[in-house]
């Protein structure tokens, strides 16, 4: 049997005195001597002051209706089902003149249940058509569950908060995607 | 105390004051040492704020958690034993108790000054085995059961070391009583230089770690808590515990943390004394003892803390290695050596 490590155990206490202190004292110079863990700690105390998300954080999936084709990708690859496409045909405008009419699929509903999610992203990874987007956003818990149900246009709004995907590490040859805006 | 009041009171009128007195003065400091440790200090090792919404920076949230433990159910299982169950917590907490009442927080301030004081604290704080094992028990559940056995060895084997790093003190002290032993470091002095008087965690450094270590373990916190380890055995013999009866283990636990703590600093760091050479008025002590006791014994306690939380768990043969191995034959050796000085000086 090794003994104790009867070094490495002070040394474990050390480190943890150590964060005890950077924890309570933060401050440095003369300030030091007084007590800041509001400062010190990493904790955020959510009500009084908002968290600021990570990159790439997942928030919410968001819309971008104008470019959905209700292919039902999305629909089909959900781990749990919680996105409801129904769509109807329609005829757009030629795209040239004296053209033919396009066939195009119209938006009657696009739900997804966020008391159903699992926050895989499969759906946005999945969509070919750049449509769905992850969103920072986090606030939206309900009294209700029925109201964790997003419609086509509360997704679209929460597609306004979608930042700029970020800048890549230095010497990567994929080119960074753009948010359609 | 009823001197300086100029009072005259009878025998049972003072006793209801020193049992009132101590009981808020443990229960205080209980709840302090929740509130300083394993809220506060436990959450800055951790980057953490710990609470902050119940009171100025979440000083009431024990009084919320007591709040919501009492409005529990108090749950028994269909074949636990009714009586033995309900009354396994109460042992416990009378055994925690019953400690205090010969620790000395002043010149007068001890509930009852015992000859054999210290013989008794050991005494009667190995009485929560008995709770302990009649919990695990009458849960009438596997893992309670399992943790009721291992809080047994476990609590049995650190009673030795813990017994014999006291023998130590008590051969340099020449008294078994409490207070004398006090006054031993603080009227004593150490190779002729009595600035400090003698506090024994000098001269009785190895006895003073064995004991802390055996607290530790006689605490079940965390390097020594594999009565509850709540990863094997759920929660041990508080598994079937709910409502106020897991408050009286809760309450117990950190009480037992101070009772120790107190006792330890009684012993090894001069209790509620300060050196004699000082030159303190035995009246002033009256005011000053409970505080500079509660001190020491609160940073004692956050030592503790400090180990539970700086270090993962044993394993039962470790524990056990640990103890029968290593610490019982340096306290024996202590005792020894204690002996040889005690009689050539």
């Amino acid at each position: 049997m090794a003994g104790p490590h009867v070094p490495g155990m002070l040394k474990g206490l050390g480190v943890t005195f150590g964060t005890a202190m950077r924890t309570m004292f933060p401050r440095r110079g003369i300030k030091t001597i007084i007590p800041a863990p509001s400062k010190g700690a990493l904790t955020v105390q959510y009500p009084r002051e908002s968290d600021v998300p990570t990159p790439r954080a997942r928030g919410v999936i968001s819309l971008n209706e104008e470019n959905c084709t209700s292919c039902m990708l999305c629909a089909r690859e959900c781990p749990d089902w919680c996105i409801y496409i129904e769509a109807h045909k329609t005829l757009a405008p030629p795209r040239r003149a004296g053209g033919k009419p396009r066939a195009v699929n119209s938006l009657d509903r696009f739900d997804i249940d966020y008391s159903l999610c699992m926050y895989c992203g499969i759906c946005v990874e999945v969509c070919p058509f750049e449509a769905l987007f992850w969103s920072p956003e986090y606030e939206y818990s309900e009294i209700r569950i029925q109201d964790l149900l997003h419609d086509k246009q509360r997704l679209g709004q929460w597609f306004e908060t979608v930042p700029d995907f970020e800048a890549y590490e230095a010497g990567s040859e994929a080119k960074v995607k753009k948010v359609p805006r | 105390m009823t001197h300086m009041l100029a009072l005259d009171l009878a025998y049972w009128q003072q006793t209801i004051i020193r049992v009132l007195l101590g009981l808020v003065a443990v229960l205080l400091l209980t709840g302090g040492v929740v509130y300083l440790y394993l809220f506060k200090f436990v959450s800055f090792m951790q980057s953490r704020l710990g609470p902050m919404e119940a009171g100025p920076y979440g000083s009431m949230q024990l009084l919320a958690e007591v709040g919501k433990w009492l409005q529990k159910e108090d749950v028994f299982t269909e074949n636990s034993d009714r009586l033995i169950f309900g009354l396994a917590p109460a042992i416990v907490l009378t055994s925690t108790f019953l400690m205090f009442v010969v620790i000395p927080a002043g010149p007068n301030a001890v509930i009852a000054d015992l000859g054999t004081g210290i013989y008794y604290v050991l005494a009667v704080s190995s009485l929560s085995v008995v709770g302990i094992l009649m919990a695990g028990w009458a849960s009438a559940n596997k893992y309670a059961l399992m943790g009721g056995l291992r809080a047994a060895g476990q609590l049995i084997a650190y009673e030795l070391p813990l017994v014999l790093a006291v023998v130590g003190v008590v051969i340099q002290a020449g008294s078994l009583n409490l207070q004398q032993i006090v006054a031993a470091q603080s009227t004593g002095e150490m190779f002729g230089f009595g600035g400090i008087g003698s506090p024994y965690v000098i001269t009785q450094f190895i006895g003073f770690m064995i004991f802390i270590i055996a607290v530790q373990a006689e605490l079940t916190q965390t390097p020594f808590d594999m009565p509850i380890a709540e990863s094997e055995l759920v929660a041990g013999y508080q598994v079937e515990y709910t409502g106020i009866r897991f408050l009286v283990y809760f309450i117990s636990e950190f009480a037992t943390a101070v009772a120790f703590a107190a006792v330890a600093s009684t012993l090894f760091l001069g209790g509620w004394a300060l050196p004699a050479s000082w030159g303190i008025s035995r009246d002033a002590m009256h005011w000053i003892g409970p505080l500079v006791i509660a001190t020491k014994a609160v940073l004692l306690v956050g030592v503790v803390f400090w180990v539970r939380f700086s270090f993962p768990r044993f394993r039962e043969d470790q524990l056990q290695r640990l103890a029968w191995k290593v610490l019982i034959p340096l306290a024996l050796a202590n005792i020894a050596l204690t002996a040889v000085f005690k009689v050539v000086f």
